[in-house]
């Protein structure tokens, strides 16, 4: 026995276990998902303004069946041009929604949103390489893809395949304090929050309908996922009220909703995760124990609780437990 | 060697982050219990040589959620209900990429009846708790945990944000009663760094920065030291338990960058 081997750190046996998973991981390759036609039946897009097109996302995890076409996409059609609110979970998802603006107009698409790093977002935005628009994200997004770009795009090929998922897309118009685009006849208005739902999420006010677009600051029905900053992302809350519009259309849920009472919902989740996992730190209940009690009496508010609200208590337990 | 393991870590990690991806498979998942079973005689060799491990249902037992919620922060505790035999343990997680997570050895101050650590997961893998006895034994406990890419998920932050503060410490102290071992919490600032983060547009590797010692004690009585590696979560947070006599308690960390901090904290008093 060497003095090498006594010590944490030591590797053994993984050549062998290279060449195990090496097969394992042709299994992992799915086949890429819902045809046009399934695609037609599934999705619609509703007018949810004058110009303003949204399809609503699948309550439900990405599968190798849905495309990641989970969140809430669409686009707004301007005088110059139409601007993409958000492209889509996949390349797949971002084609079809390519296709449905070419059944309703032959204006050219000039502005892509990135309105956050996470897949569900951002994977759409390959099928509009071809219209070279400008791409507008946070900021900090770059250096968010930089660090997880190719993560998730290893993982979305693991379940949709090559084809389907499509490249990792970086923005071209980087917005650090607020930007504007103007259509023509509309404008839109952008602004970078600080740290929330993610690091680099990015908010958009639309004159011609006067809707907010949150994105993932606004989760409605589904259970907010957290990733970013549970004190930040209350403080955000605070600021999207005080913005002026009425009616928003979430990241995730309806395709568009009154804005308060979404807010509203919105804040009792985070208010009881922050508050019981604070409880749970002052009371030395370890993390453990806390994933299974804090915030139990939201569960039935919220779609996807289960899957969701264990992982939130231990990002939140993170960020608190410093305080 | 290095190379093939992190590419390998990277290709087939498949759910940590709060993006919504499910895992629709997961590496390791399809081993048979006797590869794990042949993997884990491997892996106590080379950490044990030839000496006899025997498997216990009673000095030491590991809880871990059946499936990690974070598989960058996976809770472990270790329960040892005899802890007057306890001299040391040393915690394995199999299919990590390093597997040897963590080895506490207890001092004379420590009450080792319960000690609680995060760790990374990168597999669904089978994790090993050893324990040395007094008498020299050693003893083994098991448990399967189902988690997927915990050493290679990227961090929520960037690496200048990641290692702010690195260094800082803090302590909290359960409630003291007379005569009977408290249990304490000591929480570390530090990255701790897997080697296995990859910044995607210089293809470089975040370098392994982790604490790799970690040293405890009561005036100069020890109540552990910790010999540790990748496997254990970012900013670690380490729950134990130690017999009191008054004097504060110093903590000496290092890593393997040559990172050095100490910090001292002192305990109530207890309350009658």
């Amino acid at each position: 026995m060497t003095a090498r081997a006594v010590r944490p750190g030591t590797s053994t046996g993984l050549s062998r276990r290279h060449a195990l998973f090496g097969g394992l991981c042709l299994c992992c390759l799915g086949t890429a998902s819902l045809s046009a036609g399934a695609y037609a039946e599934a999705f619609t897009l509703d007018e949810v303004g004058p110009g303003v097109f949204v399809r609503k996302g699948l309550i439900a995890d990405a599968t190798p069946e849905n495309a990641d076409a989970i969140a809430n996409i669409g686009f707004i059609v301007g005088r110059s041009g139409v601007l993409v609110t958000e492209s889509g979970g996949s390349l797949a998802d971002g084609r079809w929604l390519r296709a449905e603006i070419a059944k309703r107009t032959d204006k050219p698409v000039t502005h892509v949103v990135l309105s956050h790093v996470h897949p569900d977002h951002v994977f759409g935005a390959g099928a509009f390489a071809g219209d070279e628009p400008v791409f507008i994200g946070h900021a900090k997004l770059k250096k968010a893809l930089d660090a997880r770009g190719a993560f998730y795009r290893q993982r979305l090929i693991d379940l949709l395949g090559e084809a389907a998922t499509g490249p990792v897309v970086y923005p071209t118009l980087a917005v650090a304090d607020t930007a504007q685009v103007d259509l023509g006849d509309r404008t839109l208005t952008f602004t970078a929050h600080g740290p929330a739902h993610t690091t680099c999420d990015l908010s958009m006010i639309d004159s011609g309908s006067g809707l907010l677009f949150p994105a993932d600051l606004l989760f409605v029905d589904r259970i907010p996922s957290l990733d970013g900053s549970l004190k930040g992302w209350l403080t955000e809350v605070e600021r999207l009220k005080g913005m002026g519009p009425s009616r928003a259309v979430p990241g995730h849920g309806p395709t568009a909703v009154d804005l308060a009472p979404a807010l509203a919902a919105l804040t009792g989740y985070l208010t009881a995760l922050r508050d019981g996992t604070r409880a749970a730190i002052t009371r030395d209940v370890p993390i453990d124990k806390a994933v299974a009690s804090v915030a139990a009496d939201q569960r039935s508010k919220w779609a996807l609780f289960d899957t969701y609200n264990g992982r939130n208590v231990t990002v939140a337990y993170q960020e608190l437990e410093w305080d | 060697m290095r190379s093939a393991l992190l590419a390998l870590g990277l290709t087939l990690s498949a759910a940590t982050l709060a993006g919504p991806l499910s895992p629709a498979h997961a590496a390791g998942a399809s081993d048979t219990d006797q590869e794990r079973t042949a993997r884990w005689q491997e892996i106590a060799k080379s950490i044990f040589g030839d000496r006899q491990i025997e498997k216990t249902d009673t000095l030491v037992k590991i809880d871990a959620p059946a499936r990690a919620l974070d598989a960058a922060l996976v809770p472990i505790t270790l329960t040892m209900p005899e802890p007057g035999r306890i001299k040391a343990v040393s915690l394995v997680i199999d299919d990590n990429p390093a597997p040897y997570a963590a080895k506490f050895e207890f001092g004379p101050a420590a009450d080792p009846s319960e000690l609680k650590l995060r760790v990374r997961v990168n597999n669904y893998t089978d994790m090993h708790a050893v324990v040395e006895t007094a008498d020299g034994k050693l003893y083994e406990a098991k448990q399967f945990v189902k988690a997927s890419g915990g050493c290679s998920a990227p961090m929520g932050m960037s690496d200048e944000e990641a290692m702010r503060g690195m260094g800082d410490m803090r302590m909290k102290f359960a409630e003291a009663q007379p005569g009977k071992p408290v249990e304490a919490t000591l929480m570390i600032r530090h990255p701790n760094f897997s080697g296995m983060q990859m910044n995607q547009v210089t293809r470089d590797y975040t370098p392994a920065r982790y604490i790799d010692k970690l040293t405890v004690s009561e005036g100069d009585r020890k109540i552990f030291t910790m010999t540790g590696d990748i496997s254990i979560s970012s900013n670690p947070v380490i729950n134990f338990g130690f017999k009191p006599d008054g004097k504060p308690l110093q903590v000496a960390a290092s890593d393997n960058q040559g990172g050095r901090w100490t910090h001292s904290f002192t305990p109530p008093s207890p309350t009658n």
